[in-house]
C-alpha cells in the first residue's frame, strides 16, 4: 500500500517535473508581458519531433539528441517572436488567444503533413531503462532521471535569475515594465530572449516527454490546459509557483488515474478550478 | 482596436441613436435565408446548419462581443442543451418546442451556475475555467456512455411534429423552416436585449468596469445575466441541432466546435450580431468547400487565416464593412 503511493508520488513527481520545464518559459512570458500565448506547447512539440528526427533519422544518441530540441525550439521561439508575437504586445488577450490558436492549427497541420498523425515512437538508451533500486524501492530509471534533469534546469535558473544581471532585468521587468524601462533595462530585448529562453526549455521538455506524454500532432492541443493550468495556479511571472503547481498537478494527475480511473480526468480539473477560486492570481503570483 | 469592436459603432460615428426600427439593409439581410429556401431546394441540411451555427454565434457574440468574457468553453451549454433535447426525445418525450425549451432551461441553469466562477478572475482564470468545464463536459459524456452513447453518440432520437403538423422529413424543409424560425425569434430577443438600457449598461461594463459600480450598476450582476442567457441561447443551438439531425455526438462538447464557432464570430466580427451570421455563413461554406478537398490544409488555412485575421483585419467582416461605410458617409454626408 505505502509501496504502491510512494511509487504514485514518485511518478506524480517526475510528471510534474516534466509539466514544469515546458510551462516555465510560458509562465514568464505570461508574467513579463501578459501575453497569453496558447501556442506554447507547440514549441515542446517542436522540440519533441526534433529529438525525434536526430534519433530515428541521424542516429543521434538519446542524451545528445536533447540539446538538439532545446536548441531548434529556441531558433523556433527568436523566429517567431521577432516576426509575429512581438507585434501583439499590445493587443487584447482575445486577439492574443486567437492568434495562438492559429499557431496551434498551423502546427499541427505542418507536423500532420510532414510526420503523419501517429504516435512518434523512441528508444530511450539502455541505461535509461528499467527500474533502479533506491532505498529499499524499485523506481522507474528515466522518471530518476527526468526529476534530476529537471532539477537541474531548476537550480539553473534560479541562479539565473538571481545571480546575473540579466536575471535582475528579467524580475524588474516581471515587477514593474514601465519603471524598468525608465532606468534603461531594454525591455523588448529582455522579452525576446526570455521567450527564446522559454521556448528552448519547451523543447527540451518536448524532447524529455516523448516517451511520457507522447508525441504526436495533436500535442499542442491535448496539453494546452495543463501548461494553462501549471502557469495561473502556480502564478504567472514566477519559477516557484508553476513548480509547485506543476508537482501538485502531477501526483493528482496520477493518483486520480490510479485510485479512481473512472473520473481520473476530474481530480484534475476540480482541484484546479478549486484553487483558482482560492487564489485569484495563483499560489505565488501578483495581484495584478 | 481589437478583433472585438464595440458594438454600434456607426450609430456614434453618424450621431444616431440605438433604436429598435429595423433598418433598410437588415431587412434585405433577412430575405436572404427566405430566398434560400426556394432557390437552393437541395442544400437545405447545410443550410440549416448555417443558421444553426447562426444561433450558436448569437450566444457568443453576446458574450464575447458585447460582455467580453474570453471563454473557449461555450461548447459546454451547446452540447448541454443537444444531449437534453436528445435525451428527452430518445425517452419518449418528442415534442420539438418544449424540448427546445428544456434545452434552453438546462443550459442557462448551467451558465448562472459556472457565471460565479466567470465574472471574477482575471482573463487567464475565466480562459481555463470556461476551457476546464468543457473538458470536463466532455470526460463526463465520454464516461456515461451507457446514458449519452459516449463516443458513438446518441442516436434514435425521434422528433414528434412541431404543432402536430410540420414532421421532420428527409428533404430537410421543415428542420430549416424551423430553424430559421427560431434564429430569427433569438435574434428579435437579441437585439432587443442589446439596444436596450441593460445593452448600454454592458457598453458601459466595457469601457470603464472600474466606474461603473460608481453610477450604480452592478457589474457583476449584469455579467452574470449575460452569461447565462448566452449559455441559454447555445442551448437552443444545441437542441436545434439535435433535433434537426435526430442524433447527438460526442463533439458537441469539443474543444473544436469551442474554438470553431469562436473563429466563425471572429471572422465575421463580434459586437455586431450580423457578424456572427455572417462570419457563420462564410466559414461553414467555405469550410464545406475546402475541407472536402484536404482535411490537413483546411486546418492550416483556417491557422493562417486566424493569424492574418488578428494582425491585419480585426473587427472581421463587419468590422471591415462598417469602416467602409463610415467612409462613405463621411464623403457624402
Amino acid at each position: 500500500m505505502l509501496a504502491n503511493a510512494i511509487g504514485i508520488v514518485f511518478d506524480g513527481l517526475a510528471y510534474g517535473c516534466l509539466l514544469f520545464v515546458i510551462s516555465i518559459g510560458l509562465s514568464v512570458t505570461m508574467g513579463l508581458m501578459n501575453f497569453v500565448n496558447l501556442a506554447h506547447g507547440a514549441f515542446a512539440m517542436v522540440g519533441g519531433y526534433a529529438c525525434v528526427v536526430a534519433m530515428n533519422r541521424a542516429g543521434v544518441p538519446f542524451l545528445a539528441a536533447l540539446p538538439i530540441a532545446f536548441v531548434v525550439s529556441g531558433l523556433a521561439g527568436i523566429v517567431l517572436e521577432r516576426l509575429l508575437y512581438r507585434r501583439l504586445y499590445r493587443a487584447t488577450h482575445l486577439d492574443q488567444v486567437l492568434f495562438s490558436i492559429g499557431l496551434v492549427f498551423m502546427s499541427i497541420a505542418a507536423a500532420t503533413w510532414v510526420f503523419g498523425s501517429q504516435q512518434q515512437p523512441v528508444r530511450l538508451p539502455d541505461y535509461l531503462r528499467g527500474q533502479v533500486h533506491v532505498l529499499g524501492l524499485d523506481l522507474g530509471a528515466y522518471r530518476l532521471f527526468l526529476i534530476a534533469l529537471v532539477a537541474v534546469v531548476t537550480v539553473a535558473l534560479a541562479m539565473l535569475l538571481e545571480g546575473t544581471r540579466f536575471g535582475a532585468s528579467i524580475r524588474a521587468s516581471v515587477d514593474n515594465q514601465q519603471a524598468s524601462a525608465g532606468l534603461g533595462i531594454d525591455v523588448y530585448r529582455v522579452f525576446s530572449l526570455t521567450f527564446a529562453l522559454g521556448s528552448a526549455l519547451a523543447g527540451l521538455g518536448g524532447g524529455l516527454g516523448v516517451d511520457v506524454l507522447g508525441l504526436d500532432p495533436t500535442f499542442p492541443l491535448k496539453y494546452m490546459v495543463y501548461f494553462l493550468l501549471v502557469v495561473a495556479v502556480g502564478g504567472a511571472g514566477t519559477i516557484k509557483g508553476p513548480l509547485v503547481a506543476a508537482l501538485i498537478l502531477g501526483i493528482l494527475d496520477v493518483a486520480g488515474k490510479y485510485y479512481v480511473p473512472q473520473i481520473g480526468s476530474f481530480v484534475i480539473y476540480v482541484a484546479m478550478v478549486v484553487m483558482l477560486l482560492l487564489f485569484p492570481s495563483g499560489l505565488f503570483g501578483r495581484r495584478t | 482596436m481589437s478583433a472585438v469592436t464595440p458594438s454600434v459603432a456607426h450609430a456614434d460615428a453618424s450621431g444616431r441613436l440605438a433604436t429598435l426600427r429595423w433598418s433598410r439593409f437588415e431587412t434585405l439581410f433577412w430575405l436572404v435565408p427566405v430566398a434560400g429556401f426556394f432557390l437552393f431546394p437541395k442544400y437545405l441540411t447545410l443550410g440549416s446548419q448555417i443558421l444553426i451555427m447562426g444561433v450558436f454565434a448569437l450566444s457568443l457574440d453576446l458574450i464575447l462581443g458585447y460582455a467580453r468574457i474570453i471563454t473557449l468553453g461555450h461548447a459546454a451549454f451547446f452540447g448541454l442543451g443537444a444531449y437534453t433535447a436528445g435525451l428527452l426525445a430518445r425517452y419518449g418525450w418528442g415534442e420539438p418546442l418544449s424540448g427546445l425549451a428544456a434545452a434552453a432551461a438546462v443550459a442557462a441553469v448551467a451558465g448562472w451556475v459556472t457565471s460565479f466562477l466567470i465574472v471574477r478572475g482575471q482573463d487567464l482564470t475565466r480562459l481555463i475555467v470556461t476551457m476546464g468545464i468543457g473538458l470536463m463536459l466532455f470526460e463526463a459524456a465520454n464516461q456515461a456512455a451507457w446514458l449519452t452513447g459516449g463516443v458513438d453518440g446518441l442516436s434514435g432520437v425521434e422528433m414528434g411534429k412541431i404543432f402536430g403538423m410540420f414532421g421532420f422529413g428527409l428533404s430537410g424543409r421543415t428542420a430549416y423552416v424551423y430553424s430559421l424560425v427560431v434564429l430569427f425569434g433569438v435574434f428579435g430577443l437579441v437585439r432587443t436585449l442589446v439596444r436596450s438600457p441593460f445593452g448600454l449598461s454592458l457598453k458601459g461594463i466595457r469601457e470603464g468596469e472600474k466606474r461603473m459600480p460608481a453610477i450604480g450598476v452592478s457589474v457583476r450582476r449584469k455579467l452574470t445575466a449575460v452569461y447565462t442567457i448566452g449559455a441559454g441561447i447555445a442551448g437552443i443551438a444545441g437542441a436545434l441541432l439535435a433535433q434537426t439531425t435526430q442524433f447527438v455526438g460526442i463533439d458537441v462538447f469539443g474543444f473544436q466546435r469551442s474554438a470553431e464557432i469562436m473563429i466563425m464570430l471572429v471572422v465575421g466580427g463580434a459586437g455586431y450580431l450580423y457578424g456572427g451570421l455572417i462570419g457563420t455563413a462564410v466559414f461553414m461554406l467555405l469550410q464545406d468547400y475546402l475541407s472536402n478537398l484536404n482535411p490537413v490544409y483546411w486546418q492550416f488555412w483556417l491557422g493562417l487565416l486566424l493569424v492574418l485575421l488578428v494582425l491585419f483585419a480585426r473587427g472581421g467582416l463587419m468590422g471591415g464593412l462598417t469602416a467602409l461605410d463610415e467612409r462613405w458617409r463621411r464623403r457624402g454626408g
